[in-house]
């Protein structure tokens, strides 16, 4: 499924909503699923703020994609890009009481690969859970 | 669900009982508004009872990061109270945990408060 999006916080919700859906769907567990939602949720959240700025003329993909070994998330915007490298660590003492700056952060810590991709304009973040073989879901 | 507060008094320690979401938009902004308002009253003893909050994003634990720090700049206190699971985990994952005072009784929360 792939969706094409307004630069809102409605957006933002409905992304979130849907990995939520595909990730109980995939039988990641109870503890897990809200994490993934989280992850996508925060991924949003930067297409939309951080790389769209809200502007009404660009808009934020998203795609979910369930395969027998991960639950594959991708979540591009229009911006002007987004290099991970310049990404301050929020854990650094200098950043521990910044109002922000920890988005990309929690990503990578609740997904097992979380890939950056330039558009020419904009970014696309690729956010992927693995699934376990005792996992029934489909 | 949006964030709802409610406002009480204990001892000199302004209660602010927070219920639902504290994400980018709404429930951040409603949270900033609050704690603002405390201050304008011209109370700096601030304690958070988060124990109905539901969800937390970045922006939700930025603001309350920015919370503590307009506070204390104030010269006052933020403690927090009643963490859920979830929210235990962010700050704890974040390195937040050791930078809040954190309880999970309201009466050893209120009379940790500098008299």
């Amino acid at each position: 499924m792939s969706f094409t999006l307004d630069s809102s916080l409605a957006s933002v919700n409905k992304v979130e909503q849907t990995a939520e859906d595909y990730a109980e769907r995939a039988g990641f567990d109870e503890d897990t699923v809200p994490n993934i939602a989280m992850a996508v949720r925060e991924a949003a959240v930067n297409a939309v703020l951080h790389g769209n700025a809200y502007d009404p003329e660009k808009h934020i993909t998203a795609s979910f994609e369930t395969t027998a070994e991960a639950l594959i998330i991708r979540i591009g915007d229009q911006g002007s890009g987004l290099d991970p490298d310049t990404i301050p660590d929020p854990l650094a003492p200098e950043n521990i009481l910044r109002g922000s700056g920890r988005g990309i952060f929690l990503i990578r810590a609740f997904m097992d690969e979380v890939n950056f991709r330039q558009l020419h304009p904009g970014t696309e973040l690729t956010l992927i859970k693995h699934r376990t073989p005792a996992q029934p879901g489909t | 669900m949006s964030m709802k507060v409610k406002t009480r008094q204990v001892d000199g320690v302004t209660i602010l009982d927070l219920s639902g979401r504290i994400t980018l938009g709404e429930g951040s902004i409603t949270l900033r508004d609050a704690v603002r308002d405390v201050l304008a009253k011209g109370s700096n003893k601030i304690l958070l009872n988060l124990g109905d909050i539901s969800y937390i994003d970045s922006s939700g634990i930025g603001e309350l990061v920015s919370a503590f720090t307009t506070v204390k700049n104030s010269g006052g206190e933020l403690k927090l109270l009643n963490l859920t699971k979830k929210v235990h985990d962010l700050l704890q994952i974040t390195k937040l945990y050791t930078v809040f005072d954190v309880k999970d009784d309201e009466a050893t929360a209120v009379s940790a408060f500098t008299k």
